[in-house]
C-alpha cells in the first residue's frame, strides 16, 4: 500500500515536470533567453564574429524568434551542436529549436519525433576540390578520398550516389565543418562534400579561395530549416510563423529600415497590416503581443536583407539567391498570407 | 548462597535495530539496498515514462535495417548495403585491433622507460622522466590531435608523388619505391599469397614450435646437468633458415605487392591509415607513460638486498633485472597494469577525433544520429565496452594468478 502511494507520487511528480516541459514558450519567457541550436561554427551561417558576437543566416532566425518573444534579439543562448549532437541536444530540451543546416526528411520529423517548421534555405550536396587535381565532375572521382561530416545526410547521399554510379570511394568521417576544412587542406581528403552553401562558405574562409573548384553535380535535396520538438505545436507555430514573416516581409517590401515607420499606423495593403499589427490580432492567436512579427523583422531585417548580408552577392561567400528568391522571381520562397 | 539466576531472557526491542551493533550493520544495509532499488526503479520508470512521452520505445531492430553510410576501415566485408548489426560489428573490430595493438605497444613503452628511468645514466633517466611527466600530465586527446596533425600536415598528398612535366616529383616513395608516407596513411607492400604459400605458413609455426622446444631442451640441460646450450643463435636459426630454404624451393610462393599511384591514391600494397596511426601511437604513448611509472613502482619494491645477492652471486646487471628483479616486480606490477590495459580500452573510444571509425563511430555516432536511437545504442555500446573490460580483466587476473607469490 505504502509502497504504491510512493511510486504513485512519484509518476505524478514525473508526468507535472513532463507537461511543464511541454510548454517551450512559457519556459523561454521564464528564462528570459532561448537556447539556440547552432552549427559548431560555418562562416556565414551561424560563426561568432571577431567581438565573439554569433553571426549569421541561421542566427538571425534565432534572433527573430527571440526578439518576437522576448523583446530582444540578444537574448540567444547559442548552443554549438555537432551534426552528431544536434538531435540529442533538442529531444533532451537542452536546446528550444535548432537551426543549424539540418535537412528536413521523412524520418526526422516522424521517427525522431521533431518538427520542421520551415525551410530557410533550399540547398543541395555537392563536392569541392582543388582545381590541381584536374576534376570537373564528380562522376570522375573514382578512387577518390572524400571527408564526410558523420551522423549527416550528406554521408548517406554520398553513399548512395558512389553506388549507383558504381564508382569507389574512400571515406574520412569527420565530426565538425572545421575539421573537415583542415583535413581537406592538409590533404587527408581528395575533396570534401557537404551541402553547396556550406561548401560557398568554406570555401570563403580559405587562404586562396581560387585554387578549389565546387563541382557542378549536386547529388541531392537538402532542404534546410529551424525544427523544433514534436508535442508542442504552439511553440512550433510561433517559430513557423516567425519564419514566414520574414520571409513574407521581403514580399510586402517591409525593411528593417522602414518597418518602424509602417507600422507606427495602418497603412493600405490590409497584409502588412495585419502582419505588424496594426490591423487585427494575428500575435494573441500565437501567445505573444501584436508587435511581434515587427520585432522579429526589425531584428536582423527581413529574409532577403538577411540573405545578403550574410551570404549573399556581396559577402565573400557570395551565393546567388537561386532557389531561395521570392516565388515572384522564380524562386521557392512562398510565405502563407497572413490572414 | 547466591541467587543464581540464567542470564537475562533475550527480549527484542525496535531501538536495538539502530543501537544494538549485533543488528546495526544489518538495517543499515537493509535500508540501502532499499533506498538504492527505489532509486534505480525510480529512473527506470521514469525512463520508460519519457520515452512512451516521445512515442519511442525501447527496439533494438534497427539492428537489421540498411545501414547506409560508408566505413573507412573494415576488417570484415562491409558495404553501405550492410545492416547497421554489420557496421556495429565492424566498429567493434576496429575497437578491437587498436585497444588489442595499443596494449602490446603501451607495454613494451612502459617496461622501457620504467626500467630506463631507473638507470644510473643521468641522460637517459632525465629523459624519461620528462616522456612520462610530459605524455601522463596533458589529456590524451590533445596528444591524439597532436600526433595525428603531425601525421597528416606534416607529409605530403599522394598527388605530389606523381611526377611533373620534367619527370620530377616533389616526393619519393623509400626503399625501393616499396614504401610511402602520405597525408592519408603509410603504404607498405603487401604479401600475395600464391599456390603453395599454405604450406610455407606450415613451415614457419612448425620452426616457431621447433624454436620452443630447442628453448626448452637448452634450459633443461643448463638447469639439470648445469651445461650452457646456446639459445640465441639456434632459435634465429630454426626460425628463419628452414621458411627461407622452403621459399626458394616452392618457387617463392609469396611475392610481394607493391603500392602504386593511382588517379587520386595509391592502390595496391596495404595502407596503415594515419587515423589507426595516431589513435594507436597516442593511446599507446600515454599509457605507456603510467606503465613506466608502475614499472618503477614495482622494482624499486624489489628489496635492494635482492639485487645485492645477484650481485655477489656473480650476475651481471642485465641477468639480475631479467632473473631476479623482474619476475619478483611483475607480482606488484600487474594488478595496476590491468586497469591501465582498461583504460586504454575505453580510452579508445575517442577514436572519432582522428576520423578512425570505432565503435563509438559506427554505433555511437551514424547509427544512433541516422535512427534515433540514442538510448539503444549507449546501452549497447556501454555493454561492448563492459564485457571488453570483464574479458580483459579476466584474462590478466588469470595470468596474475600464475605469477604471484605461490604462498605455500
Amino acid at each position: 500500500m505504502k509502497k504504491s502511494v510512493f511510486f504513485g507520487v512519484l509518476t505524478a511528480a514525473g508526468l507535472v515536470a513532463g507537461a511543464s516541459a511541454a510548454a517551450t514558450l512559457d519556459d523561454v519567457k521564464a528564462r528570459g533567453t532561448l537556447n539556440c541550436g547552432v552549427t559548431t561554427g560555418l562562416t556565414g551561417f551561424a560563426a561568432p564574429d571577431a567581438n565573439g558576437e554569433w553571426q549569421g543566416f541561421d542566427v538571425a532566425v534565432c534572433r527573430a524568434v527571440a526578439a518576437a518573444i522576448l523583446s530582444d534579439p540578444t537574448a540567444v543562448e547559442f548552443v554549438p551542436t555537432t551534426g552528431q549532437t544536434r538531435f540529442t541536444a533538442l529531444a533532451a530540451g537542452e536546446i528550444d529549436m535548432l537551426a543549424r543546416n539540418t535537412t528536413w526528411t521523412f524520418s526526422r520529423d516522424t521517427d525522431l519525433k521533431f518538427d520542421f517548421t520551415g525551410i530557410n534555405y533550399y540547398d543541395g550536396q555537392g563536392f569541392i576540390v582543388p582545381s590541381a587535381l584536374g576534376v570537373s565532375s564528380a562522376k570522375e572521382l573514382d578512387g577518390a578520398t572524400i571527408c564526410i561530416q558523420t551522423g549527416t545526410t550528406t554521408e548517406l547521399n554520398l553513399a548512395d550516389y558512389f553506388r549507383t554510379n558504381n564508382i569507389s570511394y574512400e571515406p574520412v568521417p569527420i565530426e565538425t565543418n572545421a575539421e573537415g576544412q583542415q583535413q581537406y587542406l592538409a590533404g587527408a581528403c581528395d575533396a570534401y562534400t557537404t551541402d553547396a552553401s556550406g561548401l560557398a562558405a568554406t570555401r570563403a574562409s580559405f587562404e586562396n579561395p581560387g585554387d578549389h573548384i565546387i563541382l557542378p553535380e549536386i547529388i541531392s535535396k537538402e532542404p534546410l530549416g529551424p525544427l523544433v520538438r514534436h508535442g508542442d505545436s504552439e511553440w512550433g507555430d510561433i517559430v513557423r510563423w516567425t519564419l514566414n514573416a520574414l520571409i513574407a516581409a521581403e514580399e510586402l517590401g517591409i525593411t528593417s529600415a522602414n518597418v518602424a515607420e509602417m507600422s507606427s499606423a495602418p497603412g493600405d495593403n490590409p497584409e502588412i497590416n495585419r502582419l505588424l499589427g496594426t490591423e487585427g490580432d494575428l500575435g494573441a492567436m500565437i501567445g505573444l503581443d501584436a508587435e511581434w512579427a515587427k520585432r522579429a523583422i526589425m531584428a536582423e531585417g527581413n529574409y532577403g536583407e538577411i540573405f545578403e548580408k550574410n551570404i549573399g552577392e556581396t559577402t565573400p561567400i557570395g551565393l546567388a539567391r537561386g532557389l531561395n528568391a521570392q516565388w515572384q522571381d522564380g524562386g521557392l520562397l512562398y510565405a502563407p498570407p497572413f490572414r | 548462597m547466591a541467587d543464581v539466576s540464567g542470564p537475562p531472557k533475550e527480549s527484542f526491542r525496535l531501538s536495538q535495530l539502530i543501537y544494538d551493533s549485533r543488528y546495526r550493520s544489518l538495517t543499515i544495509q537493509v535500508v540501502a539496498t532499499f533506498l538504492l532499488t527505489a532509486a534505480i526503479v525510480w529512473l527506470g520508470m521514469n525512463l520508460v515514462e519519457n520515452l512512451n512521452r516521445l512515442g519511442r520505445g525501447f527496439d533494438l531492430g534497427f539492428l537489421w535495417q540498411r545501414a547506409g553510410y560508408d566505413i573507412s576501415q573494415t576488417l570484415i566485408p562491409y558495404t553501405s548495403e550492410s545492416t547497421h548489426g554489420r557496421a556495429v560489428l565492424v566498429g567493434m573490430l576496429n575497437t578491437l585491433l587498436v585497444a588489442f595493438l595499443g596494449c602490446i605497444l603501451a607495454t613494451i613503452i612502459g617496461v622501457i622507460a620504467g626500467v630506463l628511468r631507473l638507470s644510473n645514466n643521468w641522460i637517459v633517466s632525465r629523459l624519461m622522466a620528462v616522456y612520462v611527466e610530459g605524455f601522463r600530465n596533458v589529456p590524451l586527446l590533445l596528444w591524439l590531435l597532436l600526433i595525428f596533425a603531425v601525421l597528416t600536415e606534416a607529409t605530403p598528398e599522394p598527388r605530389e608523388f606523381r611526377p611533373d612535366e620534367n619527370g620530377v616529383a616533389a616526393y619519393s616513395m623509400f626503399l625501393g619505391d616499396s614504401m610511402a608516407f602520405t597525408a592519408r596513411g603509410t603504404l607498405i607492400p603487401a604479401p600475395v599469397w600464391e599456390p603453395g604459400s599454405g604450406v610455407l605458413v606450415v613451415i614457419f609455426i612448425a620452426s616457431i614450435i621447433g624454436a620452443f622446444v630447442w628453448r626448452r631442451h637448452a634450459l633443461r640441460q643448463l638447469y639439470q646437468f648445469g651445461r650452457v646450450v646456446p639459445i640465441l643463435w639456434p632459435v634465429l636459426g630454426i626460425l628463419i633458415l628452414p621458411t627461407l630454404i622452403g621459399f626458394f624451393l616452392l618457387g617463392r610462393p609469396i611475392s610481394l605487392e607493391y603500392p602504386v599511384l593511382g588517379r587520386f591514391n595509391f592502390s595496391g600494397g596495404a595502407t596503415i591509415s594515419n587515423a589507426f596511426m595516431a589513435l594507436w601511437l597516442g593511446l599507446s604513448l600515454y599509457t605507456g607513460a603510467f606503465i613506466a611509472e608502475i614499472v618503477r613502482a614495482g622494482i624499486l619494491a624489489v628489496s635492494k638486498g635482492q639485487t645485492e645477492a645477484a650481485y655477489a652471486l656473480g650476475l651481471r646487471p642485465r641477468r639480475t633485472l631479467s632473473l631476479v628483479v623482474l619476475p619478483q616486480a611483475l607480482r606488484v606490477i600487474i594488478p595496476p597494469l590491468i586497469s591501465q590495459f582498461l583504460n586504454l580500452t575505453k580510452n579508445s573510444s575517442l577514436a572519432i577525433a582522428v576520423t578512425y571509425p570505432d565503435i563509438r563511430a559506427t554505433l555511437g555516432g551514424t547509427a544512433i544520429t541516422t535512427t534515433g536511437k540514442e538510448l539503444e545504442g549507449l546501452l549497447l555500446m556501454g555493454l561492448f565496452f563492459l564485457a571488453l573490460s570483464f574479458l580483459i580483466s579476466g584474462v590478466m587476473n588469470f595470468y596474475n594468478s600464475r605469477v604471484k607469490l605461490k604462498e605455500r
